[in-house]
């Protein structure tokens, strides 16, 4: 089964805090670290305001996987938003979990904005994951 | 030791005992107004009504089955831009005061000025199951906890709370002997206040304990029937084909949102151009994409992020599902999402004011297994 899927290119949805996460994605491009093209960046100003219905919609309309990213707990430039995001996603997942709904497509991740080559391994990490998960079922479902 | 009072019940009347304790309040000047349900003219309906005059508490029904909206949603109508400037008793069953405590901290209403009223509920009926029953409230009291009464709405049949919580004053009614008696017990600073000023020699501790031991042996039972209804939910939602299913009839009306009274968004997202005004090319381009495009769009995605909105406050009520014009089972839906992020946050909504709204607070460390 893993073999059908090495042929699938999954769309993969970014939401990068423009303070650390976006800021680490530019790293990764200006020391030219290479990963996989398969992510669409989208900058937010904070994790923190990245609410339920972004990442829903994205899923829904047959996104492959949603990554929120932001800074470390208590390094956040508006000082408590990440926490929140941090309680909004576990909901998120949660609800998705308790209603089937393949909860391991929404990943949430800490990258600062030194850390461009954990940007880039945490890309590749994503990639291959939900590559191997496969394709979403929300793909070709029209009548959601 | 809160103040417990005996209020006494002649002929069987509940409804007229507890009348009376309400045209007291009002006569001895402790109360300028009431909230209360009040039966139509038809009879067909009891709605809450703002009541002054001390004549219409004759016809009200604080006791009636029926529910045709979360009273919450009532008092955040009246309180919301400033609280009344005269003292408002509010009677309100379980489920709408703890809608209330939400929507205060939700910063959506204000308790100034208000007296809490709770009464302990066996539930109620739909409003039209009301309308052409001919319910005699009295009768249903006597027969409540008897013989299981299909006509009960499936939220009350599961409802863990059917006692108040976060009242002032408490009309206890679980347990005892309605021919006789009804409890009244103060359960603030306030309510005591009142009872003492009213006078009511009750001595109602007997038959508070009376009262409390029925309540406890009540909600276990509810709790079984809760997590039995859940584990049944959990099975018929789980999945996407069967969610899907479950939501076939849907329309898009956003009625279960109308109902709701946690949703208090003047306008709700999907309801807003950014669901709405898209122009033909877009939906085209949309439909292009899947192959298709079912219209109303965003009809799941509706049920998904109200659930992540509200999901966390949601006391159970169940008139999201009264509100279906198409008789899908939101409440079980809704029951289901709500008591998983209830329970992920240890959060009972409406139990306390103190207890903050779990997508606002945080603490330093927690949630790591979600930073997959």
């Amino acid at each position: 089964m893993a073999d059908d899927n090495k042929d699938f290119e999954p769309i993969l949805i970014g939401f990068f805090c423009n303070w650390c996460t976006a800021t680490a994605a530019d790293l990764a491009g200006t020391t030219r670290l290479q990963y996989p093209p398969n992510i669409r960046p989208i900058r937010t100003m904070c994790s923190g305001s990245v609410d339920a219905v972004y990442i829903l919609r994205a899923l829904l309309a047959g996104a492959d996987g949603v990554l929120v990213g932001g800074c470390n707990p208590g390094d956040c430039h508006y000082v408590s938003g990440n926490f929140k995001a941090r309680r909004r996603i576990a909901a998120l997942k949660t609800i998705l979990e308790t209603l089937g709904l393949e909860n391991d497509r929404v990943w949430l991740r800490w990258i600062s904005a030194a850390e461009g080559q954990k940007f880039a391994v945490t890309m590749r990490e994503f990639t291959e994951k939900i590559r191997k998960l496969g394709p979403s079922p929300f793909r070709r479902n029209w009548s959601i | 030791m809160p103040r417990n009072d005996l209020l006494e019940v002649k002929d069987g009347d509940v409804t007229g005992a507890l009348r009376g304790f309400l045209k007291s309040l009002l006569e001895k000047g402790l109360l300028d107004a009431l909230l209360v349900p009040v039966a139509v003219p038809s009879g067909k309906n009891a709605v809450q009504t703002l009541v002054e005059d001390i004549g219409q508490i004759d016809r009200c029904e604080p006791l009636a089955p029926v529910m045709p909206v979360n009273s919450a949603k009532i008092v955040s109508s009246l309180t919301r831009t400033g609280a009344p400037g005269k003292k408002i008793g509010v009677v309100l069953r379980s489920c709408e005061i703890r809608a209330l405590q939400e929507l205060v901290k939700l910063k959506q209403a204000d308790l100034t000025n208000l007296v809490l009223i709770g009464t302990d509920c066996f539930g109620t009926y739909s409003v039209s199951d009301y309308s052409e029953a001919g319910v005699s409230t009295n009768a249903f009291l006597k027969n409540a906890l008897g013989d299981s009464d299909p006509k009960l709405r499936q939220s009350c049949k599961v409802c863990r709370y059917p006692m108040p919580l976060n009242a002032d004053l408490l009309i206890g009614l679980i347990g005892m002997d309605l021919n006789r008696e009804l409890l009244i017990r103060a359960e603030t600073a306030e309510g005591e206040r009142l009872l003492r000023a009213l006078g009511i020699d009750g001595d109602g501790d007997g038959g508070a304990a009376k009262r409390d031991a029925a309540v406890a042996k009540l909600a276990a039972a509810r709790e079984k029937e809760k997590n039995e209804f859940l584990q049944k939910a959990a099975a018929e939602f789980g999945g996407l084909q069967n969610l899907l299913s479950a939501l076939s009839s849907c329309v898009a009306c956003h009625n279960c949102r109308v109902a709701c009274p946690i949703c208090y968004c003047r306008e709700c997202l999907l309801d807003s151009p950014t669901f709405t005004q898209w122009e033909g090319d877009k939906y085209l381009e949309w439909a292009g994409k899947k192959g298709a495009l079912r219209l109303p769009a965003d009809s799941l995605l509706f049920h998904l992020v109200r659930l992540n909105h509200m999901g966390a406050s949601c006391v159970a009520c169940g008139l999201c599902e009264d509100a279906c014009p198409n008789g899908i089972q939101v409440f079980k839906l809704f029951r289901l999402g709500g008591a998983k992020v209830q329970q992920l946050f240890d959060y009972l909504p409406g139990r306390s004011l103190e207890d903050e709204l779990p997508l606002t607070a945080f603490k330093e460390k927690e949630f790591k297994n979600f930073e997959l």
